[in-house]
């Protein structure tokens, strides 16, 4: 552990991405081969299974650290991170050793399953023997949220730099199944294992913010609608049936209504598209809210998959018969795409997401002004002559959403948020008014500077009503803008409805509470929603 | 039931005894001052009474005061009161103040630090009745590191960043923290001072504190006359045009603060050094138990949760309001300045 707490260190004490590419190809090429494939497996998001739950873990840090459970809670609010929390309360170890993080992670993968005496047991003899940074890293294999600061193309780049091996290839065989546990350095970096269900990294686009007159000629460009559901890839291939989301999550058992697209699509054959919650009878998606129903379930009830059957819009065709055709032009594997998916019977839940028509930059504004109806976000445009490029790549596609809509409401209560905005106030809940009251309607995070964080949090603290343990009641004062993406009824929420995406656009500091919306002005939005 | 020694009001501690107040926040006829910094020392009372080594730094902060000095451990009556100055091991100069009236004693102890550093007077604890202690890192999180070893992850630093060609900034409070930083790492190499360190240097200097010799950054003071160099800046300066001049430069904040990773992220600062001049959650819980007293009245800091801690230890606790109703948040800091 102690490389790989030098190396966390490396990362965490510079924010130049330099430095941190060169801190990781140097691990990359010094570190014993089994402690790389547990990085790149922890970067990449591949997580052991936690042994202990956080519950467990507050309570065995209380006791070896000799202090009551609401000390240990009041540590944790401040300090806004629980691996930490437990790594600062605890006892500066006895006697250090140092074990290899493949030993760690083998260890806590050993103790699942295990009884809760050996389990603690085990954990209690970590903590005693290491010092501050490792029992940090420690505590964050064993809560499972880990978060370096390394983007993948950060990771794929420093990867490059110490084997040899072409960036673009590596990001391909780092996708999909491989197993950290069982699999080799050297058999990671050759893409030896997880071959025939493996995606493609995805493509992805960026925001248009000032419209697309700067893009040049339209002709140029395709338009499509920008679904909300779920980014999915597609595998058909001889050995594989898989389903991909976006975060490299494999969630084809989640959609068991997909499954007969195995029998019919051509073998080799790879798919980007959207998964949506269909409406049948209207022939669009139904709301985002129908899908989430869905996604948190290992098993689908026959009720839900009656309701909501998924269908995949497909977008984009990355492999054709076997062969990666992700260098061909957009437009050749659009109408590759076409061809195969009329060769389908009818009545498969895929279709084409349909491309639309636009002689000018005017005409498509004005067919993006309906795509709320049409159960879209917003369109999306892609330069015909592009290839499926990795990741982010400003310049040849892009996503022009919808302006969201919008309500200014009031703050009601405060929270601190975590991580790097421990201590800081940042997650408000909103009131709209309701005849001569003020009903709590949404939550929202995200949206505000830094700047304005600091100068709320001020006021929360010197004007706080009452606290219910991290939450704290404000007076009705602070008036905001809140947009949001959509809307439905809920009769889980006090308020009756839910928004989806909601967000602080700006603080009105030019409005007081008299000025705010009404719930009945939401409530009328829902008749003009999908 | 008798008048209190001390009681607390709008203004601050007051010693209704002896008619004067300590540490006030609004102007009053007369003021005992604990140390220099400037939420302790405030400008517009009448008269001020502070120990001898405070003094310099709070006429050059204050200007025109009317101020008297009182030696450590020297005991003067005001009105019906009895009081002394006892070190604090904050910053130099730094004290508690005990009043005693009728054969009852409280002491008020200020900012203090139990670990000695090498500059300030150091901690003594004075037996008392009633004790207030502040608890800006009144929570178990907060436990520090030796000195020796911190200057020694500081050197480490600086010397890495010498070797890279970059000058190394520390930020740290002009006065205290930054001649603490100077004394332990003074005899590795020159030092830099921004203008507000170094004029706090200076009146510390004259006082016969031993401060090793420190260079002010001017406009012939760069990266090419002074490779390598150590700089000490007030926060303030950090990421700066003021820092720009003596780049390459690698920053870091020097504050018990940065003890808290999320909190050191914050500062979009990749370095932080958890060094401070208060004392942590260990040196609190000493301190009061070394005073012998029953009573403590909690201040400035995490106040709820530690009066908690002293009540189910068995203390009789309270909270001393101070003037931001909440200032056990207001110290827990949100953004830079970070008060300590």
């Amino acid at each position: 552990m102690r490389r790989f707490a030098a190396l966390f260190a490396a990362l965490d004490g510079t924010t130049k991405t330099g430095a941190k590419t060169a801190a990781l190809a140097d691990y990359f090429r010094a570190a014993p081969e089994p402690d790389r494939v547990w990085t790149v497996a922890l970067l990449t998001g591949r997580r052991p299974k936690r042994a202990v739950n956080s519950t467990e873990l507050r309570l065995w840090a209380a006791e070896v650290a000799g202090i009551p459970d609401w000390l240990f809670e009041e540590s944790y609010t401040v300090v806004g991170d629980l691996a930490e929390t437990i790594a600062l309360l605890l006892p500066p170890p006895a006697t250090t050793a140092d074990l290899t993080l493949d030993h760690a992670i083998r260890g806590l993968i050993a103790l699942t399953g295990q009884p809760a005496e050996a389990r603690k047991a085990a954990v209690l003899t970590a903590w005693a023997q290491l010092p501050a940074t490792e029992r940090f890293l420690y505590n964050k294999l064993l809560t499972g949220g880990f978060r370096m600061g390394v983007a993948q193309g950060l990771l794929t780049r420093a990867l490059a730099q110490a084997t040899g091996v072409e960036e673009a290839t590596l990001a391909h065989r780092l996708m999909g199944n491989w197993d950290p546990a069982r699999i080799t350095f050297p058999a990671l970096i050759a893409g030896d294992e997880g071959g025939d269900a493996r995606p493609y990294p995805f493509a992805l686009a960026s925001q248009l913010e000032d419209g697309p007159q700067p893009l040049g000629p339209p002709q140029d460009w395709l338009a499509e609608w920008k679904w909300d559901g779920i980014r999915g890839q597609l595998i058909a291939r001889p050995g594989a049936f898989a389903l991909w989301s976006r975060g490299e999550e494999l969630i084809t058992d989640r959609f068991p209504d997909l499954a007969p697209l195995a029998d019919f699509l051509p073998p080799g054959t790879v798919i980007d598209g959207e998964v949506l919650a269909w409406d049948a009878a209207a022939q669009r998606p139904h709301p985002f809210a129908q899908l989430q129903k869905r996604i948190g379930r290992k098993t689908v009830p026959k009720t839900l998959l009656a309701e909501a059957p998924a269908r995949i819009l497909a977008y984009d065709l990355l492999e054709d018969a076997g062969q990666d055709i992700r260098d061909q032009p957009l437009a050749h594997r659009r109408a590759r795409l076409t061809q195969i998916l009329a060769a389908l019977p009818p009545g498969l839940p895929l279709a084409a997401s349909p491309a639309l028509a636009f002689p000018t930059w005017d005409a498509l504004a004005e067919t993006r002004a309906t795509a709320r109806a049409e159960g879209a976000e917003g369109v999306m445009l892609k330069r015909a002559a592009s290839p499926y490029f990795q990741g982010r790549k400003r310049g040849d596609w892009w996503k022009w959403k919808l302006d969201p809509w919008t309500v200014d409401a009031v703050m009601l209560y405060a929270q601190a948020g975590h991580g790097r905005r421990a201590n800081l106030y940042t997650d408000f809940t909103f009131g709209v008014r309701d005849g001569n009251e003020i009903v709590p309607f949404t939550k929202a995070y995200s949206g505000l500077t830094d700047a304005e964080f600091n100068e709320i949090t001020r006021w929360v603290q010197k004007n706080t009503l009452e606290r219910f343990g991290p939450v704290r009641k404000v007076p009705a004062e602070l008036v905001f803008e809140i947009g949001f993406e959509g809307i439905q009824a809920s009769p889980r929420h006090k308020s009756g409805i839910a928004l989806r995406f909601p967000r602080m656009l700006r603080w009105r500091r030019d409005k007081g509470v008299d000025e705010i919306d009404t719930i009945d002005s939401l409530r009328a939005l829902l008749t003009a929603a999908p | 039931m008798a008048t209190p020694v001390l009681t607390f009001t709008d203004r601050g501690i007051y010693c209704p005894a002896g008619d004067f107040h300590i540490d006030p926040w609004r102007p009053v006829p007369r003021a005992l001052i604990t140390h220099g910094h400037s939420d302790h020392a405030r400008w517009g009372m009448g008269a001020y009474l502070a120990t001898d080594q405070a003094l310099p730094v709070i006429r050059k902060r204050l200007g025109q005061i009317t101020a008297e000095g009182i030696a450590y451990g020297e005991t003067r009556r005001i009105g019906g009161a009895g009081v002394s100055f006892h070190p604090a091991g904050h910053v130099p100069g730094s004290a508690q103040i005990k009043v005693t009236v009728g054969g009852e004693s409280w002491v008020v102890s200020g900012d203090y630090k139990t670990e000695p550093d090498g500059l300030a007077e150091g901690f003594q604890p004075v037996p008392c009745h009633a004790f207030i202690s502040e608890c800006t890192f009144g929570l178990p999180i907060f436990r520090w590191e030796p000195q020796p070893q911190v200057m020694q992850r500081i050197l480490d630093w600086w010397q890495a960043n010498a070797a890279a060609g970059k000058t190394s900034i520390l930020g740290a409070y002009s006065f205290g923290k930054a001649q603490r930083l100077m004394a332990g790492l003074g005899v590795h190499g020159p030092i830099l001072t921004h203008g507000a360190v170094e004029e706090m240097t200076q009146t510390l200097r004259d006082q016969g504190y031993a401060l090793p010799p420190t260079i002010r950054v001017t406009p012939d003071v760069t990266a090419k006359t002074h490779p390598g160099a150590l700089a000490i800046a007030p926060p303030s300066a950090l990421g700066s045009a003021w820092s720009a001049r003596l780049g390459p430069v690698e920053e870091a904040f020097v504050s018990g603060w940065m003890a808290v990773r999320g909190i050191r992220r914050r500062r979009a600062l990749g370095t932080g050094f958890v060094l401070s001049d208060h004392a942590d959650w260990q040196g609190l819980n000493d301190a009061i138990r070394a005073t012998g007293a029953s009573r403590v009245f909690v201040t400035h800091g995490y106040t709820a949760p530690f009066r908690h801690w002293l009540d189910s230890q068995g203390y009789d606790a309270g909270i001393v309001e101070t003037q931001f109703g909440d200032e056990a948040e207001a110290e827990s800091p949100p953004d830079p300045p970070l008060a300590e």
